[in-house]
């Protein structure tokens, strides 16, 4: 498995992610001017603040030609996951549904919190506050640290996502930091083939920072290729 | 052709949560303001462009998300 992670100026979380990917394959950056993605069997658009956040979080980076190279390789069905910032681009690129606001409080928080994989896997999709969770699935043990992570999508579109399994991982009941709708933490498209989230996996791949959990959120990118 | 210049005007959807302007609805009374509500704060973007038939193309992929944002296209200039 060869991942590629883009770089534009103003990521910051591109080295961690590097590492989670080294973990599982080989792994190399991809500069925001490269166009091409030859080799690569999967693209990570990592955390930061691409291009400053100018305008609107990620509204600058889906101008770029690795995006450009990125769309092309998703109509391919190639696997693309994108945190934080990058789940912010990949909405901006209109590769996921909704859009990424300020957070309800105003405030950036940065906190470990536990994430459920929420959608089309053996045992049916986990609902909003459904408190059993823990009897069902474990949650992930991940960090999440952003100002502007509040999942919206127009009613219509959240009943369709739940409806067709694209809510891919929501806050564990009561630890929802930003006032996404539904919980929503994260959310993959139809195809089923790119998936953005707002916490970060990259951060939770070595036992010396307490979790391992955050691979994975990179295995299942890896099985959509697989 | 001399460039036209217009104002965009930006501001979050009709029942999209503002925390901004929510913030700053609540800071109003401490200072004396009352009676002051729905506060909304969006952003003002000043362009001359060459070719102003494409503002709104340019306001829909660019300068506003149209899931979340409305935006006005304002000539400066007179031009409509």
């Amino acid at each position: 498995m060869r991942w590629g992670v883009l770089q534009f100026p103003g990521s910051c979380d591109e080295r961690d992610a590097l590492h989670a990917c080294g973990l599982l394959g080989e792994a190399r950056l991809v500069w925001h001017e490269e166009r091409d993605l030859d080799g690569i069997d999967a693209v990570v658009v990592p955390g930061g603040f691409s291009y400053g956040d100018y305008l609107r979080a990620g509204a600058i980076a889906r101008f770029s030609p690795a995006m450009e190279a990125v769309a092309e390789f998703v109509g391919g069905g190639g696997p693309v996951l994108g945190i934080c910032n990058g789940f912010q681009v990949l909405c901006e690129a209109g590769l996921l549904p909704g859009a990424l606001l300020l957070n309800e409080d105003l405030r950036f928080h940065c906190r470990q919190l536990d994430l459920i994989p929420a959608a089309d896997w053996a045992d049916g999709p986990i609902r909003q506050g459904d408190l059993d969770v823990s009897a069902r699935r474990r949650a992930l043990s991940i960090p999440a640290k952003h100002g502007e992570g509040r999942y919206y999508a127009p009613e219509e579109v959240l009943d369709a996502l739940e409806a067709k399994g694209q809510v891919a991982y929501r806050y564990a009941p009561g630890q929802n930091p930003n006032g996404s709708a539904r919980d929503i933490a994260g959310v993959r498209n139809e195809a089923g083939n790119v998936v953005g989230l707002m916490p970060h996996p990259e951060h939770a791949v070595d036992p010396l920072t307490g979790s391992t959990d955050g691979l994975e959120v990179f295995e299942a990118v890896a099985e959509v290729r697989a | 052709m001399a460039a036209a210049r217009a104002r965009v005007l930006i501001r979050p959807k009709e029942g999209i949560l503002d925390p901004q302007g929510k913030a700053v609805e609540r800071a109003l009374p401490a200072l004396g303001f009352e009676g002051v509500e729905h506060v909304r704060v969006g952003r003002m973007v000043e362009l001359e462009a060459e070719d102003p038939e494409r503002l709104g193309e340019l306001c829909e992929k660019l300068l506003a998300n149209p899931l979340i944002e409305d935006y006005e296209i304002e000539r400066l200039d007179g031009g409509g």
